[in-house]
């Protein structure tokens, strides 16, 4: 406990990260809250909205070519990209805590096969990987969410390993293991609490990442498939130059969210790791 | 040295290998691309018959061995959409993405590394923390979103660029002509990787600058200039030498999108149409090309790091 109090003082000395923190927590809360804030429903055409209007007081941020709500097609989009992203970050740091945890700590052929796998997805280029597999299976949310989750994993997966290689040589395992305690004990009580910390920070740039590459799938109709907003195919919309010049408020809102989603993530993410790294006692 | 060469090269091949059999298993997950491509009026017997030109219809491994067997040969197969042999395709497509990804390396890592070592050099002052969060903005922005606001800019409001192609069509296309269609698609690419580099850069330098010996530098009463220039910046080369070597699949990957909203008639493109409309061939022949070249760079990477630094042992 003593712990989370000094990490999180040490986290409020980057002013910038804190105001990133809290647009983050209220853009989350919008999206959760999304079905009671938004003030049309995000599939529903409004008659009077067909074609396409600019923003007026009865819709905020105007309407789309089927007359459906732009601001409740955001809410709605961020809804889903923010659950895209959560969810693929929860698979990948699973996938790659549990490999790097098995690589580190039992080594020999199993270490050999787990990081030659590693190396094989992370000398791919991603994208490709990405968008064959979205074409392949039908692409929609749980494909996207599925694909992501997979090809994310080798990063945490090598953090993993390289902190378990290193805990090992580490005195307090080795009287652990001197002292001939039970491996389950070791691995998960001592070696699992002390890679916490990393691999909380590295999944803060997974989960950018992830929302990242949904909106680039999507904005290239291989990932959530319309009437289903998401902000990457809110985006998809920008693609003919027509729209793209007379009718802006069908993209910007989206890409805007999308920006500022990122840069929060990361900045706290960043800000997560000054707090966390132990040398920084100093400052 | 030689022989650690030799090790390294023979542990990249199983890596490689595996590589084409995901590939080559995913896609043969995606069924048949003959049904596809020749919709409802055709014959049962004529599906069949194109199958069986084609190899489809034998299982999966001997497909993928034969598959292999012509690789080794040098042969990558023939495109089920035009038949031309898909070393042509590649090849004729190849230009343009080397182009556009070594305009927006080069142009990437001039803003990355000075921006990176005056940053460093700045420590904790307001002038680094601008920096940073600038690097942080500009890895957090979209490519295809950036892409947009820059057509919109550029393109549609001040009429400057043109927003698709390599050259203007119906004219022969000179160099003038080719640079202003670079342009935007090098600034996406280039934001990208200038902004995940600012900080390697930065963090490198750091590293360096505690080092004794660039105290020492300091004690003796050198400038800053010489200290950075001279002594920290060479050695933290190496590091950022491997970063670069490790973030090529990343630019590969944003070199598809960015062709893809730019219409650049380059790999990236091709790929995209080749994996929308199961060209399998030359997904495949593309797959290879940039698991090679990716593995190349990292074995690269690994043997210059073992020539400069000495401490790494070579058994």
């Amino acid at each position: 406990m003593r712990n989370v109090i000094t990490v999180w003082k040490r986290f409020c000395r980057h002013r910038l990260a804190v105001v990133c923190l809290f647009v983050l927590t209220a853009l989350i809360l919008l999206a959760l809250l999304a079905p009671a804030i938004a003030p049309w429903e995000p599939t529903k055409a409004d008659l009077k909205g067909i074609g396409g209007k600019p923003p007026s007081e009865t819709h905020l941020l105007g309407t789309d070519k089927s007359g459906r709500d732009v601001f409740s097609r955001v809410l709605y989009g961020m809804r889903i990209s923010l659950m895209v992203g959560a969810v693929a970050t929860v698979i990948s740091t699973a996938i790659g805590v549990a490999l790097g945890l098995a690589a580190g700590y039992f080594g020999g052929w199993i270490d050999r096969v787990i990081s030659a796998v590693t190396d094989m997805v992370m000398s791919f280029p991603y994208i490709l990987l990405v968008l064959v597999a979205a074409a392949i299976f039908e692409p929609g949310l749980w494909t996207i969410i599925v694909i992501l989750g997979f090809v994310n994993w080798p990063g945490v997966c090598r953090l993993v390993r390289g902190n378990v290689l290193s805990l090992r040589e580490t005195n307090f395992v080795r009287s652990d293991v001197t002292a001939g305690m039970p491996g389950r004990y070791i691995l998960f009580s001592e070696i699992l609490p002390n890679t916490i910390a990393p691999v909380l920070v590295y999944a803060t740039s997974v989960f950018a990442l992830s929302i990242l590459d949904e909106a680039a799938l999507s904005f290239l109709g291989q990932g959530v498939q319309p009437p289903t907003a998401s902000l990457g195919n809110l985006l998809n919309a920008a693609q003919s130059l027509t729209l793209l010049t007379e009718k802006p408020w069908l993209w910007v809102p989206a890409g805007t969210v999308v920006i500022v989603l990122v840069v929060c993530i990361n900045l706290v993410g960043d800000a997560l790791r000054d707090a966390m790294d132990p040398r920084n006692n100093d400052k | 040295m030689l022989k650690y060469i030799l090790k390294k090269l023979l542990l990249a091949l199983p890596v490689l290998l595996g590589i084409t059999i995901i590939d080559f298993a995913l896609m043969s997950l995606a069924g048949s691309p003959v049904e596809m491509m020749t919709g409802p009026r055709m014959s049962q017997e004529a599906i069949a018959l194109r199958a069986a030109e084609w190899g489809l219809d034998q299982p999966v491994w001997k497909q993928y061995l034969g598959w292999l067997g012509d690789v080794l040969s040098g042969n990558l197969g023939y495109s089920y959409e035009s038949y031309e042999p898909v070393t042509k395709i590649i090849g004729s497509k190849l230009g343009p993405t080397l182009l556009l990804m070594g305009a927006a390396m080069a142009v990437g890592l001039l803003i990355a590394i000075p921006a990176g070592i005056y940053s460093a050099v700045h420590r904790y002052q307001k002038r680094d923390y601008a920096v940073v969060t600038t690097s942080f903005f500009l890895s957090s922005v979209p490519g295809f979103f950036l892409a947009l606001i820059l057509v919109y800019v550029f393109h549609v409001t001040l009429g400057w660029l043109p927003s698709s192609g390599m050259t203007t069509p119906n004219t022969g296309g000179d160099f003038p002509d080719v640079l202003a269609h670079m342009v935007m698609p090098v600034i996406v690419l280039a934001a990208t990787i200038a902004g995940s580099n600012i900080r390697y850069v930065r963090s490198a330098v750091l590293e360096i600058l505690e080092m004794d010996y660039v105290r020492t530098a300091k004690a003796k009463g050198l400038g800053r200039r010489l200290v950075v220039g001279r002594h920290a910046w060479r050695n933290a080369l190496l590091s950022i030498v491997t970063v670069i070597g490790m973030q090529l699949p990343m630019l590969f990957g944003g070199a598809v999108i960015v062709e893809q909203v730019f219409s650049w008639p380059g790999l990236g493109m091709e790929t995209f149409s080749a994996i929308t409309s199961r060209d399998y061939p030359v997904v495949m022949g593309v797959c290879l090309l940039s698991a090679v070249v990716v593995l190349a760079a990292n074995l690269l990477t690994d043997i210059v790091y073992a020539l400069v630094d000495p401490t790494i042992r070579y058994d």
